[in-house]
């Protein structure tokens, strides 16, 4: 038996589908996970994500160590509530781990993934022998994700007149609590919402409201074919230990400037970044009547050859799409091999799918 | 609608059977297999007149989370296809045992259908 959020009774009566996900029993769908899918790009859906690691870091040095720590510069969160998206490097310039940072009144919280989490905290805690830092796993909270266009109308229809207020003036890509709640203009599937912490006794209550209210509960499923549309990085797939932020879309989280500042993986970047010889992250779309997978082979004629991290079939555009590796000389077209025929597929920047609508040409 | 119905016979491979009144044989996925897969997304059929060998891949559905090959249950001819399912592949869960059969085979030898497992006999596979 897997780890239990505190919502796993509700999802039981809602009838979810369970799998097993990083060592926790988490719902896949609750009967269509295409229906959920289009359930958040058109209205709202909610999503457990309680599993999620929630780290706060306190302490004299919390900045020093989070700007030695991580290959974004915390010290661009200027003032409390703003976020940050960075990558954890390995001294090789390899993801351990992606994870967003929020800055509170007295510190910094980070969310991390739920299969990362052991091997994170570890390196975390080794890393921070050096430092005055207190590093806190914030296992005491649940964790919603409410998105979709209507997904902040939803959430302040249920909250608190404070937290209504705060929904309503909260800025994309910001976080402030609440009480014993923290709130955030953040999420996973490309469209507007919300990301809340509370206090896992009240995530059932805040869970019914919502359902109550016309928010349609949502699985995994649902939640990897949003963020496939909408270009965003899943690690353990599209993103590991093996890859360089550099082969992965995310070159604009590395801050290079200031050039003193040390951060783990620098070096291995920069030498990377010299030789420019890392393959690049991009788009493919098919349009034939077949699904891309995960580690299907992409051929680019002439150029050489690279690899589907993530694929499936975009709901909203009614095609299949992924997101590949593939050398850095490729152009507007390549082939996939699938059962024994190759496909065309056209080559794109990664990104498919934004605030309900297409946004490539 | 019955998870297993009693009438049809079944391969192992996850498909149901069933044979008409006029000799031929209709096959589509069982509703245990259409669970796995979750939502399906486009399905390939075979070509009608093609001749199959039991257990030749005939067929494959694609869902949301994996592609599945389909194995034809008896030897024989593919005399028809269901060319609804190009438009609405959702057919094969909502409706797996009805408005989604896949294909239909003349078979060429009624004895194979005796291999194939009753309701139980499947559901004791699972």
């Amino acid at each position: 038996m897997g780890s239990r959020t505190p919502l796993y009774e509700r999802h039981l009566a809602a009838g979810a589908k369970l799998v097993d996900f990083g060592g926790w029993d988490m719902p896949l769908h609750y009967g269509s996970q295409i229906e959920e899918h289009h359930q958040v790009r058109r209205d709202a859906g909610m999503f457990d994500v309680s599993h999620m690691t929630v780290v706060d870091v306190t302490g004299a040095d919390a900045r020093a160590w989070l700007q030695y720590l991580l290959a974004n510069d915390v010290a661009r969160l200027e003032a409390p509530g703003r976020a940050l998206y960075s990558a954890m490097l390995n001294p090789a310039g390899g993801v351990l781990d992606d994870l967003i940072v929020y800055r509170l009144d007295d510190g910094y919280r980070l969310v991390v993934n739920a299969a990362t989490r052991t091997k994170d905290l570890a390196w975390m805690r080794q890393q921070a022998a050096d430092f005055t830092v207190t590093i806190t796993e914030r296992d005491d909270l649940a964790m919603l994700a409410i998105q979709g266009p209507r997904a902040r109308d939803l959430c302040a229809s249920v909250v608190s007149d404070s937290r209504a207020v705060l929904i309503d003036q909260l800025e994309p890509f910001h976080g402030l609590p609440d009480g014993q709640w923290f709130l955030a203009r953040t999420g996973y599937t490309g469209e507007d919402g919300l990301e809340i912490m509370l206090p896992a006794a009240q995530a059932p209550a805040l869970w019914q409201a919502l359902l109550d209210a016309g928010c349609k509960p949502c699985g995994l499923g649902a939640r990897d074919t949003l963020r496939l549309e909408a270009g965003l990085n899943l690690y353990g797939a599209d993103i590991d230990e093996q890859t360089s932020p550099l082969a992965a879309n995310m070159a604009w989280t590395i801050a290079w400037e200031p050039a003193q500042r040390d951060f783990i993986g620098r070096q291995a970047l920069e030498a990377q970044r010299q030789a420019a010889d890392q393959p690049k992250q991009v788009g493919l779309l098919l349009s034939e009547r077949a699904v891309l997978r995960s580690g299907q082979a992409v051929i680019v004629d002439g150029i050489g050859e690279g690899q589907i991290t993530s694929g499936s079939f975009s709901p909203t555009l009614g095609c299949s799409i992924a997101l590949a590796r593939v050398p850095r000389a490729t152009a507007g077209s390549a082939r996939v091999e699938i059962r024994g025929k190759s496909l065309p597929v056209r080559v794109i920047r990664p990104g498919f799918v934004r605030n309900g609508k297409q946004v490539f040409e | 609608m019955s998870d297993t119905p009693s009438e049809l016979r079944y391969a192992s491979s996850h498909e149901w059977t069933r044979q008409e009144a006029d000799g031929t044989v209709t096959v589509g996925i069982t509703n245990h297999a259409q669970d796995a897969l979750g939502d399906v997304v486009f399905i390939e059929l075979p070509e009608v007149g093609r001749q199959v060998n039991a257990g030749d891949e005939c067929a494959v559905v694609e869902s949301v989370k994996a592609a599945s090959d389909i194995y034809a249950p008896v030897s024989g001819e593919i005399i028809a296809t269901n060319d609804a399912l190009g438009d609405a592949p959702e057919l094969v869960n909502s409706d797996p045992y009805g408005a989604a059969w896949l294909f239909k085979i003349q078979p060429s030898d009624s004895g194979e259908l005796d291999k194939l497992l009753d309701a139980e006999g499947y559901l004791a596979t699972l």
